[in-house]
């Protein structure tokens, strides 16, 4: 039995933090705030192999699996990277291993030749009646906070929950910009107008998997992120003193600080069993993926303002920038099913609903 | 990640599970601790390794090396089966260990045995009324005359006293050593004359608690645990113990599944309970919270099987999250019972004995029990997180002038 990391798992983790730690600060995401240009970090997680990460050796890639993926979507979050990683590294291939093993499409990812953007919002309710069509094999329509604005090709789902390839710069395509609270994530709007769409999977499953493992990604991008979130607060509480001592010697902010950790560490073994039944258990994937989201989700959205408070006024500034965690982890908890949507899909999951 | 138990572990599980087909139904149940069918069944597990299972058997055990998973196989299959576990209480989980690690020779002949067999009941005397979540400021003194031990105070929250036969007692014998050096760990007999018992009803109105009170209690000299004025690292190693064991995330599965069953059978002007989208939510949200918890142990689980010290903060939360967890679990089963959920005891319409009712409140006891929330917060922020200690009244003050 062996419920924990592994050597290879840590040394992995270990090289891609010294990658980030090195040339990700924050000041380097501010950059990305107001340039949206991530070319060097995605090519310096490329050259570490993350691209290839879920392909198989036999197909160039390093055939690693959703615990590993899951490892690298928290160190993300714990750096609040902006990378193309979940639709680049993690869905787009996971759906290629299953539908299209041999796509040349896999040897472009890997070389980190290809960004892949995804827009799944709508298959988790649509909102202002956004939603795609396809006739005839062409797509019309609307997909709203379609990640990410740099993309190449974007996998889309239709109505029927089909998904689609559709290159970036096909014609009847038009992209705007929508501005979101995370500037690490730039979202945009698709507007589809007869647009030349390769199908890769008419059956719903395949879409259900992918966000399967869109939310266990997004859910340690919450464990990455908030965890950092609580080591700032604690570290800034030994740092700051009022009436004589370091606030970290009261109660009242050590309490705090307790609070988020004794809530944060069971989600570190709820993303790595989520990860892992995405590997190995099939009939427990879902159901777990859909409680990890929805379980996190509440418990990082407490963290993030309880780790602001224990900063004080500071935590309010721009100077200290502990909000781009903060609306990281708001990002993760609306995108690809909020938490009540979540615990909706799972009594569902369980018979519970009539 | 490797979650099965491998196939020596199965083999194991097929064994206690035979054990549990063939002799299941000797085991008592809802009897007192003294009946006799009690220490048969007790006996019967101890011979074949499912109670004392790690005790040598020089003093009465299975002697078996010890293993985590099998035993928590015996533990999931019992539980699995309904059938009464090996015994529990103070003495077997708490005392017996300690006394391992820290007794005489002469002691540990002297009292596993009739512990583990259950002819020998122990109780705790730690708390005092005014040695709670500070217990080292405890003021029970005992005073050597002679041979004797002489001692004289009040301990609290002393479950079981009124059964017991023995105690094992923190007392000071160091009146001018600093706090946690002048403390002793005794063991006496309840019958000792100068020891006077009275219950202390709890909430949920049991009696399980008493107040013991000590005049002039003789106790051989010889009834000590470790050195003279080392009782708190005794009884630390005690504490340890007690930790781990509190919050079980399996014994709170069962009662999160008891909840759903009991959703799926209550209605509500005509409705299922389940149907209430409200309701309903907030099971979900329970669930998703009884997951984490269980993963949380699995991964301690698989951090002492092999040997890692990886999980010290999720060892650190779980008796903080756990008692928690489950109380806020039972409070929400009579949430959604309605006014259903005000009966109790030997009302006729009450629902699963009370026990949604009865371990709610049990609970919060277990959330002040054993290191309340608040220190177990103290404790995870300073071990887990490297948070400073509050500086004491006395630093306070001098640093202030």
């Amino acid at each position: 039995m062996e419920f924990g990391l592994s050597e290879e798992q840590n040394l992995l983790v270990d090289s891609v933090h010294r990658f980030l730690d090195s040339t990700a600060q924050l000041p380097r995401v501010r950059r990305f705030a107001e340039e949206g240009n991530d070319s060097d970090l995605w090519q310096g997680l490329v050259d570490l192999g993350i691209s290839g990460l879920l392909v198989p050796e036999s197909r160039g890639g390093v055939s690693l699996g959703f615990v590993e993926a899951a490892l690298v979507a928290e160190l993300l979050g714990k750096h609040v990277t902006p990378s193309p990683f979940l639709g680049t590294a993690v869905l787009m291939p996971a759906l290629l291993n299953q539908v299209d093993p041999d796509s040349s499409l896999l040897d472009e990812i890997i070389a980190g030749t290809l960004r892949c953007g995804i827009g799944l919002a709508e298959a988790n309710g649509a909102r202002l009646g956004a939603a795609l069509i396809e006739r005839n094999g062409k797509l019309s329509g609307r997909a709203l906070f379609v990640l990410d604005a740099a993309a190449d090709v974007f996998l889309l789902a239709d109505a029927r929950h089909h998904l689609y390839l559709v290159d970036a710069e096909a014609a009847g395509l038009t992209t705007r910009r929508l501005a979101t609270v995370d500037t690490t994530r730039p979202v945009v709007e698709l507007t589809l107008n007869n647009c030349a769409a390769t199908t890769l999977a008419t059956d719903a499953e395949a879409m259900q998997r992918l966000l399967d493992i869109g939310r266990v990604m997004l859910a340690a991008d919450t464990l990455g992120a908030a965890s950092n979130m609580i080591e700032q607060a604690v570290i800034y509480a030994k740092q700051r003193e009022q009436f004589g001592r370091a606030i970290a010697t009261f109660q009242a902010v050590k309490h705090m600080c307790a609070e988020m950790a004794a809530e944060l560490e069971p989600c570190r073994a709820f993303v790595w069993y989520a990860g892992h039944a995405l590997n190995e258990l099939p009939d427990e994937a879902r159901l777990t993926a859909c409680h990890l989201k929805a379980h996190i989700s509440e418990v990082g959205k407490r963290i993030a303002k309880t780790a602001t408070e224990v900063h004080g006024g500071m935590g309010f500034t721009d100077l200290v920038g502990l909000h781009y965690w903060f609306k990281r982890i708001g990002f993760n908890r609306q995108m690809l099913g909020t938490p009540e949507y979540l615990r909706d899909q799972a009594a569902r999951l369980q018979g519970l609903v009539a | 990640m490797d979650l099965s138990y491998g196939p020596e572990y199965e083999g194991f599980r097929e064994e206690v599970r035979s054990f549990l087909r063939t002799h299941g139904h000797k085991a008592p149940r809802g009897q007192g601790l003294r009946s006799s069918n009690l220490r048969e069944w007790q006996a019967l597990l101890i011979e074949n390794g499912y109670a004392a299972r790690t005790i040598p058997k020089e003093y009465g055990g299975f002697g078996a090396t010890p293993d985590i998973l099998k035993s928590r196989i015996i533990a999931e299959e019992f539980a699995t089966a309904q059938v009464p576990g090996g015994l529990g209480g103070q003495g077997v989980s708490m005392l017996v260990p300690t006394l391992l690690e820290l007794g005489t020779e002469e002691q540990k002949r002297r009292f596993i045995q009739p512990t583990i067999r259950g002819e020998m009941v122990w109780c705790q005397g730690y708390s005092e009324p005014g040695a709670g979540s500070d217990l080292a400021s405890l003021r029970t003194s005992a005073v050597l005359e002679g041979d004797e031990w002489v001692v004289n105070g009040q301990k609290i929250w002393t479950s079981t006293a009124h059964l017991a036969d023995w105690i094992f007692c923190l007392v000071r014998t160091e009146p001018d050593a600093p706090k946690h050096q002048g403390i002793s760990f005794l063991l006496f007999d309840m019958k000792t004359p100068g020891i006077e018992i009275r219950p202390l009803v709890d909430m949920t109105m049991n009696h399980s608690f008493n107040e013991v009170f000590l005049t002039n209690v003789r106790v051989p000299k010889d009834q000590i645990v470790g050195q003279r004025g080392q009782g708190w690292q005794v009884a630390n190693s005690i504490l340890g113990h007690e930790r781990d064991s509190l919050g079980d995330p399996n014994a709170t599965l069962q009662r999160f599944n008891r909840l759903l069953d009991l959703m799926r059978d209550e209605t509500v002007d005509g409705a299922r309970v389940i149907d209430n989208p409200v309701l309903r939510d907030r099971a979900m949200e329970m669930q998703g919270r009884v997951m984490a918890m269980r993963f949380n142990e699995l991964r301690v689980l698989s951090s002492r099987v092999n040997n890692k010290n990886d999980a010290l903060l999720a060892r650190l939360i779980t008796k903080l999250e756990g008692t928690e967890l489950r109380h806020a679990l039972e409070g929400l089963g009579i949430d959604v019972m309605g006014e259903l959920g005000l009966a109790y005891k030997d009302n006729p319409l009450v629902r699963d004995n009370g026990m949604f009712q009865y371990h709610h409140m049990f609970f919060l006891g277990l959330i002040i029990g054993g290191g309340t929330s608040q220190i177990q917060k103290n404790i995870i922020s300073e071990r887990g997180l490297g948070m400073p200690r509050e500086p004491k009244l006395a630093e306070a003050r001098a640093e202030k002038k």
